[in-house]
C-alpha cells in the first residue's frame, strides 16, 4: 500500500491538544508524522484536506448492529458501512442480539463477520448476565479474552442491586468497564414516552425521569462501593447529569453518554403520535435537553453515542403503543453534533471531536482516538460547513428510522479512514 | 366544499369552537328524529360504514349502529374477536382491507391512544374516534357538552368538575378540551395517584377532595372506576375509594347550588357513585345516552359533507321560541 499524504487540512486532535493547518502522514495503516508541510517522495498518494477538517475517526461506544437475528433491520456488514459514511472508525456492538452475546464463541462470530466487511471496526460487548436474563453472570473473563471491550445487559437494566454490585466487582479483573441501561422497570410501568404534558395530551403512557434517576444513582453508589467502572448508557435526564457530576467530584469511576436525539429533541416530537420519536430512555423535556448539553459541554458526560437501533419500516409502523423503541443514528450523528453543539454555541470543535473520538476510545480502552505518532490510522475527514438536508433513502444502513427526515444539517464526511485504507468516500 | 369537520373526527382538541357549537346545534334537530315513530332519515342512504372495534363496547357501539342506521347507512360492524385481528393482521392492513371494499367511513374504537390518528393518516375514508386508548372519546365529550347546554342554556362560564380516574381516562381528556373551548371552567377531582402529570398545563384546576368539588361546581361529571386500579397499585381498595371520593347523596345535600350530575357509564354504583345519588333528581344520565345517538348522527353527517344548514335552522327555530 502506498503511503498517503492528507495536506492542508485543519487538523482537530485533542489526544495531542492540536488545532490548526497541518499534514498527515500514513504508511503501513499508521500514522507517521503529523505537522506542518510534511516532504514526501514521489510514490506518495496526496489527498488534499485544504478546507477540509481532519481528525481521529469517530468512537461509537453504543451501536445495536442486529446481527444475529434481525439481519432484516441491519447486518455488521451493513452497520460497519453505515458507521463508516458517519465518520466512525470504531464501533461497539450491544448484546442484545439473538441469540444474546454471552459468550466467547458469540463474540468471536462477530469479529469475523466485522472483519469481512471490511469497513469501520467493530467490538463486541459482552452481556452481563447469561442471556441478559439478569439471573447469574455470563463468562466475562472468556468473553474479554475473546475481544470483548466491555460488559452490559442494554436494553434492560441489570435489576438486581446485588448482581450488579457482584458485575462491577468481577469485571475490573479484565478492565472492562459494565454499561448500565439505567431504568427503573417497575416505575416505567410499561411507558413508552416521557412522562409530562405531551404524554398526557397524547393520552400515552409515561416513563417519569425518576426510573433513570434511581438506577443512575445506584449504579454510582455501586461503583463507589465497589471501586469499579460503571459507564451509564444514553443518559437524558437532569437529574442524571447531576447525579453523575456530583459522583465525578467524589472521584467515583463513572462515566456516561449522551445520544444526539437526547441532545437535539424533547418530547413534543411525539406528537402526532410519530413513532420516530419513540426511543428508550424517552426525549424529555426542554430543561433535561439543556443539562445534556451542558453535561457533553463540561465533560460530565464523557462522550456521545448514538445507541444506533435499527428497526425494519413495518416495524414502526404501528400503533405507538406497539412500536419498537429506537432510532438510527450513525450517519446523522456528526451533523447534529455540528449543528446543534458546535455552531449553538455550546462547545469547540475540538470539543466535539473529543465526546466523538478521543474520549470515547478512553473510557473502552480502544486503541483509537488519536492522531499520535504510531496510532492506527483511523481518520475522518469532513467539510465541517457543507450543508446538507437528511434524506433516510440515502443511507447506507438497512433501516431508516430516524426522527430528523428533512432536517438541514451542517457536516459532512468526506473520507473515512481505517488502519489507512479508505472504507469511505474518495 | 370541503366538509365543515374536516375528513376526521379524532379529538376535540384540534376542533374550534365553531365546529363545536355546529356539531351540538347540528344535533339538535337529530334529537327529533328518534322521537319519531319511523325513526330513519334517508341522509346517509349508499354510504357503508364500518365500526371497528377492538375493545369491548356496548353503548358507544350500539349508539354509533343507531346513528347510523337512523340515518340510512350500511353498516358493518367487526369485533377482534373472531376476525383477522385476532390472527394477528396489524391494524393498517385490515383497514387497508377494509378500504379495498369501497368503504366510506370507519367507527373504531381501540386499546392504543393515537390508533383513531394512525388510521386516519393512510385512508381515504372518514374516520371517527370511538375511543382510543387513554386519549380522546370525541363523540363522548361532545354528548356530554350537548347534554350540560341543554339543562343549563349554555356552557359559557359554567363550572364543570369531572371526578376520578383522570389518568386512564379519555372522557376526561375530550371533556377537558371541549369545555374549555366553549367558555366553562373546568377542574379536575380524584387520586393523586390518578393524576396525569401536567394536567394543569391542560388549562384545569385540580381539587384535591370531592367536598371542594361540590362547593365550587355547576356541575359534576363523575368517572368510572376501572376495578384492575386496585391491582396494579393506584388505589388501595373500592371501599376506600367510596369513602373518600364516592358521590353520597349525604355529599351532595351540602351543595351550595343545584349541581347537574354526569356519568359515561356503566357505572359502579355504591362504588363511585351512589345509586340514589344516580337515580336521582340531579342526574341526567339517561339524557346522555339519548343525546349520545343525536350527537353522532350530527357527526355522521357533517363528516360525509353534510352542509350546516341543519344547525342553521335548529339556530332560527331557537330564535324564534325566544321572541
Amino acid at each position: 500500500m502506498k503511503p498517503v499524504l492528507l495536506t492542508g487540512g485543519h487538523v482537530v486532535d485533542p489526544s495531542q491538544g492540536i488545532d490548526g493547518r497541518a499534514d498527515v502522514l500514513v504508511r503501513d495503516g499508521k500514522i507517521v508524522a503529523v505537522g506542518p508541510n510534511i516532504a514526501v517522495s514521489d510514490e506518495t498518494e496526496v489527498f488534499a484536506a485544504d478546507g477540509f477538517v481532519v481528525a481521529p475517526g469517530f468512537v461509537d461506544v453504543h451501536v445495536h448492529l442486529r446481527e444475529p437475528g434481525k439481519e432484516d433491520a441491519e447486518t455488521i456488514a451493513t452497520g460497519a458501512l453505515a458507521a463508516a459514511a458517519g465518520g466512525f472508525t470504531s464501533v461497539c456492538a450491544m448484546p442484545n442480539t439473538d441469540p444474546v452475546t454471552d459468550n466467547q464463541a458469540a463474540v468471536g462470530f462477530i469479529l469475523k463477520q466485522a472483519r469481512e466487511a471490511n469497513a469501520a471496526r467493530v467490538y463486541p460487548i459482552g452481556a452481563v448476565t447469561v442471556g441478559q436474563r439478569g439471573e447469574r453472570l455470563a463468562e466475562i473473563g472468556k468473553m474479554v479474552a475473546a475481544g470483548a471491550v466491555a460488559v452490559s445487559d442494554d436494553g434492560r437494566p441489570v435489576l438486581s442491586s446485588h448482581l450488579m454490585r457482584t458485575a462491577l466487582e468481577y469485571a475490573q479483573t479484565f478492565g472492562v468497564p459494565v454499561a448500565d441501561h439505567c431504568e427503573d422497570p417497575a416505575l416505567a410501568q410499561g411507558g413508552v414516552m416521557h412522562e409530562g404534558l405531551t404524554s398526557t395530551r397524547l393520552g400515552l403512557r409515561g416513563i417519569p425521569a425518576a426510573a433513570e434517576d434511581i438506577m443512575v444513582a445506584r449504579d454510582i453508589l455501586l461503583a463507589e462501593l465497589t471501586g469499579g467502572h460503571v459507564h451509564l448508557c444514553h443518559m437524558s435526564t437532569r437529574g442524571s447529569v447531576e447525579l453523575i457530576r456530583r459522583g465525578k467530584e467524589r472521584g467515583v469511576r463513572v462515566t456516561a453518554e449522551a445520544t444526539p436525539h437526547h441532545f437535539t429533541l424533547t418530547d413534543e416530537a411525539c406528537a402526532g403520535y410519530d413513532t420516530h420519536a419513540k426511543m428508550n430512555p424517552p426525549l424529555r423535556e426542554a430543561a433535561d435537553v439543556r443539562a445534556i448539553l451542558e453535561g457533553l459541554a463540561d465533560g460530565t458526560i464523557d462522550a456521545v453515542a448514538t445507541d444506533h437501533a435499527p428497526h425494519h419500516y413495518e416495524a414502526k409502523e404501528r400503533e405507538f403503543d406497539d412500536a419498537p423503541f429506537g432510532v438510527v443514528g450513525l450517519e446523522t450523528a456528526l451533523g447534529l453534533g455540528i449543528t446543534e453543539l458546535v455552531d449553538a454555541g455550546h462547545m469547540s470543535l475540538a470539543t466535539l471531536v473529543e465526546r466523538m473520538s478521543t474520549r470515547p476510545a478512553q473510557i473502552f480502552h480502544l486503541e483509537a482516538g488519536t492522531l499520535r505518532v504510531g496510532a492506527p490510522a483511523d481518520i475522518v475527514v469532513f467539510d465541517a460547513g457543507a450543508e446538507w438536508t437528511v434524506d433516510p433513502t440515502a443511507f447506507r444502513s438497512k433501516s431508516r428510522n430516524t426522527p430528523f427526515v428533512g432536517r438541514k444539517l451542517k457536516g459532512r464526511v468526506v473520507r473515512t479512514m481505517v488502519g489507512g485504507e479508505v472504507i469511505f468516500g474518495t | 366544499m370541503t366538509a365543515v369537520l374536516g375528513k376526521d373526527l379524532l379529538g376535540l382538541e384540534t376542533l374550534t369552537s365553531e365546529q363545536i357549537g355546529l356539531v351540538l346545534d347540528t344535533a339538535v334537530p337529530f334529537k327529533a328524529v328518534s322521537l319519531r315513530p319511523i325513526k330513519k332519515v334517508p341522509t346517509l342512504r349508499g354510504k357503508t360504514i364500518v365500526n371497528l372495534f377492538y375493545e369491548a363496547s356496548t353503548r358507544t357501539r350500539i349508539s354509533f349502529e343507531f346513528a347510523e342506521k337512523r340515518l340510512s347507512a350500511d353498516t358493518v360492524n367487526v369485533g377482534s374477536k373472531g376476525s383477522s385481528v385476532e390472527k394477528g393482521e396489524n391494524l393498517v392492513d385490515t383497514a387497508r382491507n377494509l378500504e379495498a371494499m369501497n368503504i366510506d367511513m370507519v367507527v373504531i374504537r381501540h386499546p392504543s391512544s393515537g390508533a383513531a390518528q394512525f388510521l386516519a393518516d393512510r385512508i381515504r375514508s372518514n374516520v371517527v374516534n370511538a375511543g382510543d386508548g387513554r386519549h380522546e372519546h370525541p363523540t363522548q365529550g361532545l354528548l356530554d357538552l350537548l347534554t350540560i347546554r341543554d339543562r343549563l342554556g349554555t356552557l359559557e362560564g359554567k363550572r364543570v368538575c369531572i371526578v376520578g380516574d383522570i389518568l386512564h381516562s379519555r372522557v376526561a381528556r375530550s371533556n377537558v378540551w371541549g369545555l374549555i373551548k366553549m367558555g366553562a371552567e373546568v377542574a379536575v377531582c380524584g387520586p393523586r395517584s390518578l393524576m396525569p402529570r401536567g394536567i394543569e398545563g391542560l388549562g384545569v384546576t385540580v381539587l384535591p377532595r370531592i367536598e371542594e368539588a361540590i362547593e365550587w361546581a355547576d356541575v359534576l361529571n363523575i368517572l368510572r372506576l376501572q376495578l384492575e386500579r386496585m391491582q396494579a397499585g393506584y388505589l388501595p381498595s373500592l371501599g376506600e375509594y367510596a369513602r373518600v371520593f364516592g358521590l353520597s347523596e349525604e355529599r351532595l345535600a351540602r351543595a351550595p347550588r343545584e349541581l347537574l350530575i354526569l356519568h359515561p357509564g356503566p357505572m359502579n354504583r355504591g362504588v363511585e357513585i351512589d345509586s340514589r345519588v344516580a337515580d336521582g333528581p340531579h342526574s341526567v344520565i339517561l339524557d346522555q345516552v339519548t343525546n349520545g345517538v343525536a350527537v353522532r348522527m350530527a357527526v355522521l353527517y357533517l363528516l360525509a359533507g353534510g352542509r350546516p344548514e341543519l344547525a342553521e335552522a335548529a339556530q332560527a327555530a331557537k330564535r324564534g321560541e325566544a321572541e
